[in-house]
């Protein structure tokens, strides 16, 4: 369902929508710029306002449109099946969809995306009972889908695939915990363009990355080009009480980094293979 | 300087150029710093129609041969207008042209020395070839097309991976190329015959440092650079001359309280835009352009720091 666009329909859309306009109708191009997203991504099953249940926290002016953290905020009592993240106006509009396993603690989730111009963030979960609740919010940055890579290319690529896991300093069985991954990887969008070689450096990012704790799944999200070189993910676990949290990300070069980092709970944490 | 260009591609280049680059402008004023040690103040600005993007310091040096350029400015045409104040000022001729970074304010001028080598760090070359399409989007758009037609190709004759020295005839030049800090191509320019160091934006007064490379590294630099045996430096925004080394003590202070206030903020588990809201508060009032970097300076420093 997640699946990508087929291209041809996004070609015409982004040529439909990238019409200028007078900025009275930028809400109008808004709506109907999303009327086809909601159609290409939700298959014209109805998507509801989720109003207090699910709240985008994203700076309304990014500093760097590059790296726009967002954090996607959801009722604790909504345990969502899943929660995808779009950038409305990018040239991949899907950042990213997360799948809550039995591990996770809750449902919010922070992550850092590409702004590529001004434009809207979407958030839609889906509900257990298969509904599609959506919010809202607009933000002023862009070119972060072209602009530069990394700004240390050498260390860059010398810290590639290599995963960081931060959790809190104690943790107790039951009692949810915020922890963080960090994937180290270039995430090039194949739209940054080598003024010598005189074409675009190759997409290569990280398109899935799935985490678990005890064995048991806490989520599971694909991600696309509009997620920020060095994904990184902000969620809530459920400790089980030993175990390990298992980091797993793959790229689309076929390539797959793991990290494991116990869950020892009370122990004071950092990241041993670090 | 025509004749000079042997390549088809560079002649193609210089026929662009002869098309969209006035063939005389009105000089730059420059002031005299050292003797032959010549520098344009740059404002200390975004680049905005009001400064034509004028907005970063270059200048020249001028030996008992030749000229050295240091940094051309942020378009074509200000480029022009340096070429103009060193003819006003020596019938010598630029052998070199030094960049002392990537950043389109220190490079776009370059266009105006299309037959002059161009000296850049070693990570120069890749780094504005990555970036000069979005910089030339970007001047376009604050400052319309003019300003950002005739941009020449990405183009560094001579790499410096650590150190090399000119001669300009009785004047030795000594530029050093230094490890990621303000960006990961930085070099500098010292003058021994006057002991005057171009730092390029290696050094930043009263316009707050932006960071687009790594801060705590750029620290480790400032305490290398702190060494070098200057008697006055050049800065890549600021006032044409600064006493030296006394004028790294507030970039310092900066970079530290930077550094500190986002190491603070990860210690106490809290995210971006926690840091971008609190960190460096403190040296608002110190320095110019302060919102327009500062965010910025936070965000990038957290995506460093956070991998420590």
């Amino acid at each position: 369902m997640m699946r990508h666009p087929p291209m041809g329909l996004l070609a015409g859309l982004l040529i439909v929508l990238s019409t200028p306009g007078l900025a009275a109708t930028d809400a109008a191009e808004d709506a109907a710029r999303w009327d086809i997203l909601q159609g290409m991504y939700f298959k014209d099953r109805p998507v509801e306002e989720a109003g207090a249940l699910i709240r985008i926290d994203a700076p309304a002016r990014a500093h760097d449109a590059a790296l726009v953290p967002v954090r996607i905020e959801v009722e604790p009592s909504l345990r969502l099946k899943s929660l995808s993240l779009l950038v409305d106006k990018n040239p991949v509009p899907l950042a990213a969809t997360f799948r809550f396993g039995p591990a996770s603690a809750g449902s919010s989730i922070e992550t850092r995306v590409r702004v590529n111009e001004y434009t809207n963030l979407h958030a839609v979960g889906e509900t257990q009972d298969g509904r599609f609740l959506m919010t809202v919010v607009h933000v002023k940055a862009a070119g972060g889908c072209s602009a530069p890579a990394v700004k240390d290319p050498q260390e860059a690529m010398a810290r590639l695939g290599r995963i960081k896991v931060k959790l809190p300093e104690t943790l107790s069985p039951g009692s949810p915990a915020t922890a963080q991954v960090m994937v180290s990887h270039p995430n090039s969008s194949g739209l940054q363009f080598d003024q010598v070689s005189r074409t675009y450096i190759p997409a290569h990012y990280i398109q899935s990355i799935i985490i678990r704790a005890g064995g048991q799944t806490v989520l599971e999200a694909d991600t696309d080009i509009s997620i920020s070189e060095d994904p990184n993910l902000r969620f809530s676990v459920l400790p089980t009480g030993g175990g390990s949290l298992e980091v797993v990300a793959q790229d689309t070069k076929g390539a797959t980094f793991t990290h494991s980092v116990p869950l020892t709970t009370g122990a004071a944490k950092g990241d041993p293979a670090l | 300087m025509r004749t000079n260009v042997g390549l088809n591609v560079g002649g193609a280049a210089l026929c662009l150029l002869a098309a969209t680059l006035p063939a005389s402008a009105e000089p730059l004023p420059v002031t005299e710093v050292a003797p032959g040690v010549l520098v344009h103040q740059g404002a200390i600005a975004e680049p905005a129609p009001d400064n034509a993007g004028d907005t970063a310091n270059m200048g020249f040096i001028v030996g008992d041969s030749f000229v050295a350029v240091i940094d051309t400015g942020g378009t074509p045409e200000l480029g022009v207008r340096l070429r103009e104040a060193i003819a006003a000022r020596t019938d010598r001729k630029p052998v070199i042209v030094i960049n002392t970074h990537m950043h389109p304010d220190h490079v776009f001028g370059n266009a105006a020395f299309a037959g002059v080598p161009i000296a850049g760090h070693a990570n120069l070359r890749d780094a504005l070839a990555a970036r000069q399409e979005v910089y030339r989007q970007r001047l376009a758009e604050e400052l319309g097309a003019g300003a950002a037609a005739g941009i020449a190709p990405v183009r560094v004759d001579r790499p410096v991976a650590e150190e090399v020295r000119v001669d300009l005839g009785n004047r030795i030049l000594v530029l050093t190329a230094y490890p990621t800090a303000h960006t990961n191509n930085d070099l500098t320019v010292f003058d021994r015959k006057t002991g005057t160091l171009f730092t390029g934006d290696l050094l930043f007064v009263d316009h707050v440092p932006a960071v687009d490379g790594n801060a705590t590294g750029w620290l480790r630099v400032i305490d290398r650079l702190e060494r070098v045996p200057a008697v006055r430096a050049v800065p890549g925004h600021g006032p044409a001359r600064v006493a030296w080394p006394g004028a790294l003590d507030a970039q310092r202070r900066y970079l530290t309280v930077l550094v500190e206030g986002v190491r603070r903020v990860l210690k106490a588990g809290g995210g971006i835009q926690d840091a971008v809201a609190h960190v460096a508060e403190e040296e608002r009032e110190r320095w110019l352009l302060f919102d327009a970097y500062n965010p910025r300076n936070v965000t990038a420093t957290f995506a460093e720091l956070e991998w420590e």
